[in-house]
């Protein structure tokens, strides 16, 4: 049973990472992928947040969103599944919002650290997207848990390997209208290009 | 002021409420034709595996046309009533999910990669002056980025494939996603399965030598896309062999 | 306000302040739809729809949103338009709206409508907040139809399914996987930045002199 969660885990990592196969959450993924330990702070703050919403998603869906969901209420023919996109972003900005009041209450050392990249993570489609393809891959509670982690774990792991690439990148000669931006782009082009090379392994 | 409590709570419950008035009418308003949808794309695909489909009249008078019936892959027999199953509505897919209803295949025999199998499946007879003339069959199996969906018709011979056709699929666009192709398809029409009683039926890799011996069991491989060939390959190994439609198609050949 | 201001509100976001190539928003979703110029297209309509009208709802309550909500606010008339747009596409237009699967959802956390909503539709007229979004969900589409573009027909060699290069023409694989967008992106920024110099970032710290070949024309000026 253990192995099952392992390849779930794996698959989301490598063969169907967030950030490099789907390409999701690029907007901050370049944004914030010039320095390592921002990068890092960051990817640590996705994990969190992805760990906890796509199960309390996935919960979410299977116990009232989704056809027949609400059988134990009572009402066994509703289907509220149009209502996916607003529940889904209404949690994970509540999430977001709960975990940055406890944080600075509890442990406010790893509040000051992920303190700013925090209200950044709602309008990530990392998250959000990890919730829809959560849905969309059908899976089980514990499945979803698996998924989550994955999810943030990948994305966090793609940023801080482009964050290492861009540090490098100060030292080479890019011509001038590539700089920056542009040469970022084809970077994470040809990184991705490289994690393509997993698909196709099948867990 | 803006910022008394009255006043955020007012503005947030406003809109909210606006908000949820737009979304529930539309959602509500559209529903029917978005189910009607749905149901329809994935009756194109069959009416389309079989060649049957024209587009000039009713999808659902031209599928009311099939008979449907439920399969019992352990046995091979065919029922038009299995226990409290609503024929119509019966999504084998979603068995998958019961232990009871479906078993999982072990490793050595799952080449197509599909875990789990139902055990009664669905399956669309075409018939002709009350007999059989095609038999319309769901297959699926894993490509490169996920399972692939689709059905495959073969003729009453049992052993012809009369066409085959995709409802789902994740293949990159343009290298896998080109099972979508019309060209291609046309290249399984009139493709032999079975030679000597075993699943010869294959997509090889590149072009098909049509000079040679067995092209009659080839299909030309997608250029680029050699997982995606190798997948739809096996997914036609696996359904036709002895845990797929195998025993199925041998009752059927007994006098039907 | 003037007409000169409403063009150039329209105008300024199509090239010289494009919403991806120079403020770096919505790239999200506009990698995984260019494969197929027919997907990009309504994907293009339906963020150009969602962004205009989500500026202009915005803009018009703008003075009635308080301060401390207003994020969640937007994030829900935004939803709104998008499930709207999710829910017609479903129904009108069943087999682009599986294609692009959760893409069309994940508008919402598009960066773009976010963006305009915050930085503009909150501070000016529902009129101009409307054409600054059109301008934008215009911008946005030029670049996903060049990308698009230059995919079908490289890659496929075809435009809208349609052939247009004939048997001939190998299919480009390496354009029609999706990482190659970046690349494409990254060349259109070069392009862009080619002719508005003033775009083009600083080095984060200046490359001792010896390593740098002399400038002439510089020097020459210097005599």
């Amino acid at each position: 049973m253990f192995e099952h969660y392992l390849n779930i885990f794996i698959n989301t990592v490598f063969i169907e990472n967030i950030a490099l196969s789907l390409f999701l959450g690029m907007c901050t993924f370049l944004a914030i992928s010039k320095k390592i330990d921002a990068a890092f702070g960051l990817g640590i703050a996705v994990i969190v947040v992805c760990a906890i919403t796509v199960p309390l998603n996935n919960l979410i869906y299977n116990y009232v969103l989704r056809e027949g969901a609400l059988t134990w209420a009572g009402l066994p023919n509703t289907n509220l599944e149009f209502v996916e996109l607003i529940s889904y972003i209404g949690v994970i900005a509540a999430a977001v919002q709960i975990l940055e009041m406890f944080l600075d209450r509890y442990i406010p050392a790893l509040y000051n650290a992920l303190g700013v990249f925090l209200p950044l993570i709602t309008v990530n489609c990392a998250i959000l997207g990890a919730s829809l393809f959560m849905v969309e891959k059908d899976l089980m509670f514990t499945e979803s848990i698996a998924y989550g982690l994955g999810a943030g774990f990948g994305w966090a792991m793609a940023i801080v390997i482009l964050a290492g690439i861009r540090e490098k990148l100060k030292y080479s000669d890019i011509p001038e209208g590539l700089k920056g931006l542009g040469m970022t782009f084809i970077i994470v082009g040809l990184m991705s290009f490289g994690f393509m090379s997993f698909g196709g392994i099948s867990l | 002021m803006n910022e008394t409590v009255l006043k955020t709570l007012g503005v947030t419950l406003v809109v909210c409420l606006l908000c949820s008035l737009f979304v529930s009418f539309t959602a509500v308003s559209l529903r029917d034709q978005q189910n009607t949808n749905k149901l329809n794309d994935k009756r194109i695909k069959i009416l389309e595996a079989a060649n049957l489909y024209d587009d000039s009249k009713s999808i659902e008078e031209q599928f009311r046309n099939l008979e449907i019936r439920f399969l019992d892959f352990d046995t091979g027999n065919v029922f038009s009533e299995y226990k409290d199953f609503d024929l119509d509505n019966y999504d084998q897919l979603k068995s998958l999910r019961f232990p009871d209803q479906s078993k999982p295949v072990p490793a050595d025999k799952d080449i197509a990669i599909i875990k789990n199998r139902e055990n009664i499946g669905k399956i669309y007879f075409s018939k002709k002056d009350n007999e059989i003339d095609k038999l319309i069959l769901p297959i699926r199996g894993y490509g490169l980025w996920g399972t692939l969906y689709g059905y495959i018709a073969i003729e009453n011979d049992f052993n012809t494939v009369v066409g085959i056709e995709f409802y789902e699929h994740k293949e990159t666009p343009g290298l896998g996603g080109e099972v979508d192709n019309p060209n291609w398809k046309d290249i399984w029409v009139g493709k032999k399965i079975y030679k000597t009683g075993d699943v010869q039926l294959q997509v090889i890799k590149g072009a098909v030598d049509q000079n040679m011996d067995d092209s009659i069991y080839m299909v030309d491989g997608l250029s680029g896309a050699t997982l995606t060939s190798k997948g739809v390959s096996n997914m036609i190994q696996y359904w036709f062999s002895d845990s797929g439609y195998l025993k199925l198609l041998e009752n059927l050949d007994y006098g039907s | 306000m003037a007409l000169k201001q409403y063009k150039e509100v329209l105008i300024n976001p199509l090239v010289k302040e494009n919403p991806i190539t120079l403020q770096i928003l919505g790239i999200c979703s506009a990698l995984a739809v260019t494969s197929n110029l027919n997907v990009t297209l309504i994907m293009c309509v339906a963020l150009t729809s969602v962004v205009s009208l989500s500026n202009l709802f915005i803009s018009i309550i703008r003075n009635y949103i308080p301060s401390s909500v207003r994020i969640i606010v937007q994030m829900t008339i935004i939803a709104t338009l998008v499930i709207l747009v999710d829910e017609l596409l479903k129904a009108y237009d069943y087999e682009t709206s599986k294609k692009l699967s959760v893409f069309v959802g994940l508008i919402i956390t598009n960066c773009i409508v976010m963006g305009r909503a915050e930085a503009f539709a909150m501070k000016e007229k529902p009129f101009v907040s409307f054409l600054d979004g059109l301008g934008n969900g215009i911008g946005y589409s030029i670049i996903l139809i060049g990308v698009a573009f230059i995919r079908e027909l490289f890659g496929a060699g075809s435009l809208f399914g349609i052939p247009i290069f004939g048997e001939w023409y190998p299919t480009n694989n390496l354009l029609l996987l999706p990482p190659s967008s970046f690349i494409i992106i990254g060349l259109f920024i070069w392009l862009i930045r080619g002719y508005n110099n003033d775009q083009i970032e600083e080095d984060e710290f200046d490359l001792s002199k010896h390593s740098v070949t002399p400038n002439l024309e510089k020097r020459e000026l210097n005599v």
